[in-house]
C-alpha cells in the first residue's frame, strides 16, 4: 500500500467573485495543480471532486463531467457532497483510489460559487446541510446552530465571547501575508468583541465570510513520483472519516464533536502517529467556537480546555501549536466545496517550506488537515508527513 | 401559498403536539427520537414505540438570531432553543419571553405555533 504523494496543489483568490462560474474557478486551480506536478495530463485516472450548493447557487447539477472538462481531462469524474466536508471527503476517496492501486494519478479538488446569490440566499442554502425537518424549520441558521453549541460550552466547560475573540484576531493575523485569502485586515479583540451580533453569542466576527472559490491537487503513488523525478516531498499517510447524528438536538453532548474524535482517531492510527506528534494543524474554524471543539477533538487539549489556547498564545504563530496559519475559514474565507482541498494544500506547501507562513513552522514534519460538515456530522481527517 | 403535500409522520407529529397529545419514539433501551424513525440509530433496535412526550422540558441551549434565512426575515429577532424532555430532545421557537431573559434551564411547555414570515407551522415553546 502506497501513501500518496502531493505531487501539486494550487488555489485559486479566496474572495468575492460573483461574476465568476464555478467551472472557471476550478478550471484555474485543476490547471495550475496539474501543472505544477509536471504530471502528464494524460495520466491522470480520475476526478473526485467537492461541491456543496451548486444546485442552489448555479442551477448546476452532475458537477464531476462538467469539471473534469473544465480542466481538460476525460476521467470518470464523481462529486462528492458532504457540506462543508465535501472536498475533504473527496480528498479520502482519491487517496483510497491510489492505495488500493485502481490510479496512479488522481485530481482532486472542489470549488464553490456563493457570492452571486447574496447574503441571504448563501444562508439559506447553507441551512440545507442542517435536518430541515427539526432544526431549518425551527429557524435554525448555521451562525444559530455553532451559537447554541458555544452557548452550551460556557455553560459545560466556562470560557466566554472574548476567549473566542482571541481566535478570530489570530486568524486575522495568521491571513496578513496570505495573498489568496479573502480578508487580510488585522483585527483586535475589541474590534471583535463590539461587532454586530449574529446569533448569539456569535458575531461578525466569529463567522468565516461567504467566499467563492476553488482549490486543486493532483495526487500520485510513491512509485509513479519516483519514476518520473516529481518534487513531492509531502504524503498524506493518514485518513479518517467520522459520522454523528444529523440533527444537533439527537446528540448526547452540544459542546463536543464526536464524529471528530473518530476521525482523528482513524487517521492517527492510520499514520502511526498521536496528537503529540503533530506540529501545526489546519482545521474547520467556520465559527471560531468550531475551532475550540476541533483542537479538542484533534486530542491537542483536553475537553473544556481549548478555549483559552488563543488567548494564552498556544495556537498563535509563534505559539506551540500553531493553528490556521492560513488565516482559516475565519480570515482565508470557506468556499464551502473546495475547503477540505484548500487545507490539504495549505498543509502541504507549509511542510514543504513554500508556504509565506512557513517560518513559524521550521522543521515540522507532520501537520493535520480537519474538515467538518454541517454542526460536524461530517468530519474527515488526514496527516500529512514529509517523508524522505 | 402553494398547497404542498404533507410530510408525513413529521406533520402526523406536528398534529399530535397541536392537540396536546404529543408523543415520541422509544426503542428497547430507552432512546428517544423523534418521527419518523423505522430504526434506534445508537442501538439498531427496530422495537419502536410511541411514548407520551414529558408536558414541560428544560432548555438545554439557545441564540437569539439576528441575521435569519429569508424564510424568518420578519420573524427576526428571533430565539431558536433546544429543549431537553428527558429521553428526547426537540429544536424550537421561544416564544412569549423577552429573549435576553431566557436562560439555560427555563422550564418550557411545546406547543405549534406560526411563522411571521411564511404562516408555516412551526414548534414553539413557552415558558411554564
Amino acid at each position: 500500500m502506497s501513501d500518496p504523494r502531493i505531487a501539486g496543489a494550487s488555489v485559486t483568490h479566496f474572495g468575492k467573485h460573483p461574476e465568476r462560474t464555478g467551472r472557471d474557478l476550478f478550471a484555474e486551480a485543476g490547471l495550475e495543480a496539474l501543472s505544477q506536478s509536471g504530471i502528464d495530463p494524460d495520466d491522470a485516472e480520475a476526478l473526485y471532486y467537492g461541491n456543496f450548493m451548486g444546485e442552489l447557487a448555479e442551477h448546476q447539477g452532475h458537477q464531476g463531467p462538467l469539471m473534469a472538462e473544465a480542466i481538460g481531462l476525460d476521467v470518470p469524474a464523481t462529486r462528492v457532497e458532504a457540506a462543508c466536508a465535501s472536498a475533504g471527503t473527496a480528498v479520502r476517496e482519491a487517496v483510497k483510489t491510489i492505495r488500493n492501486g485502481e490510479a496512479e494519478v488522481v485530481v482532486v479538488g472542489g470549488a464553490e460559487r456563493m457570492t452571486n446569490i447574496g447574503t441571504a440566499a448563501a444562508t439559506d442554502a447553507l441551512a440545507i446541510a442542517a435536518d430541515d425537518l427539526y432544526e431549518v424549520r425551527a429557524g435554525m441558521t448555521f451562525p444559530g446552530a455553532y451559537a447554541l453549541m458555544a452557548r452550551s460550552y460556557f455553560d459545560q466547560y466556562g470560557g466566554s465571547h472574548e476567549d473566542l475573540a482571541h481566535i478570530a484576531v489570530k486568524n486575522h493575523e495568521h491571513a496578513l501575508v496570505n495573498e489568496h485569502a479573502q480578508i487580510q485586515q488585522e483585527i483586535t479583540v475589541e474590534d471583535a468583541m463590539e461587532a454586530p451580533t449574529i446569533a448569539d453569542p456569535l458575531g461578525l466576527y466569529d463567522s468565516c465570510p461567504i467566499t467563492d472559490g476553488a482549490a486543486a491537487a493532483v495526487l500520485t503513488t510513491e512509485a509513479y513520483a519516483e519514476e518520473h523525478d516529481l518534487d513531492a516531498p509531502v504524503a498524506i499517510t493518514g485518513t479518517g472519516q467520522g459520522g454523528d447524528n444529523l440533527a444537533l438536538q439527537d446528540r448526547p453532548h452540544l459542546a463536543q464533536t464526536p464524529a471528530a474524535d473518530k476521525a482523528a482517531e482513524e487517521a492517527y492510527g492510520d499514520a502511526g502517529v498521536g496528537p503529540d506528534d503533530v506540529d501545526f494543524a489546519e482545521v474547520h474554524d467556520c465559527f471560531t467556537i468550531a475551532e475550540v471543539l476541533a483542537i479538542e477533538s484533534l486530542g491537542f487539549y483536553e475537553r473544556g480546555e481549548g478555549i483559552a489556547a488563543a488567548r494564552n498564545g498556544e495556537t498563535t504563530r509563534d505559539g506551540d501549536l500553531p493553528i490556521n496559519l492560513s488565516g482559516g475559514l475565519k480570515a482565508k474565507g470557506h468556499p464551502v466545496g473546495a475547503t477540505g482541498v484548500a487545507q490539504l494544500a495549505t498543509v502541504a506547501w507549509l511542510l514543504d517550506g513554500s508556504h509565506p507562513r512557513a517560518d513559524a513552522v521550521p522543521d515540522s514534519t507532520v501537520g493535520v488537515a480537519h474538515n467538518a460538515g454541517g454542526t460536524v456530522a461530517s468530519t474527515t481527517v488526514h496527516v500529512m508527513e514529509v517523508q524522505e | 401559498m402553494t398547497e404542498s403535500a404533507r410530510d408525513g409522520e413529521y406533520d402526523d407529529w406536528l398534529d399530535s403536539i397541536e392537540s396536546d397529545d404529543g408523543y415520541y419514539l422509544e426503542c428497547s433501551n430507552g432512546h428517544g427520537w423523534l418521527p419518523p424513525r423505522r430504526v434506534c440509530p445508537r442501538c439498531h433496535d427496530q422495537e419502536l414505540s410511541a411514548v407520551d412526550l414529558p408536558e414541560s422540558g428544560e432548555i438545554a441551549s439557545h441564540t437569539t438570531i439576528t441575521v435569519p434565512t429569508p424564510q424568518f426575515e420578519d420573524d427576526a429577532p428571533y430565539v431558536t432553543a433546544i429543549a431537553d424532555f428527558g429521553p428526547v430532545s426537540v429544536t424550537g421557537l421561544v416564544r412569549d419571553v423577552d429573549p435576553d431573559d431566557v436562560a439555560i434551564g427555563d422550564v418550557v411547555g411545546i406547543d405549534v405555533g406560526e411563522r411571521v414570515t411564511t404562516g408555516d407551522r412551526a414548534v414553539v415553546f413557552r415558558p411554564r
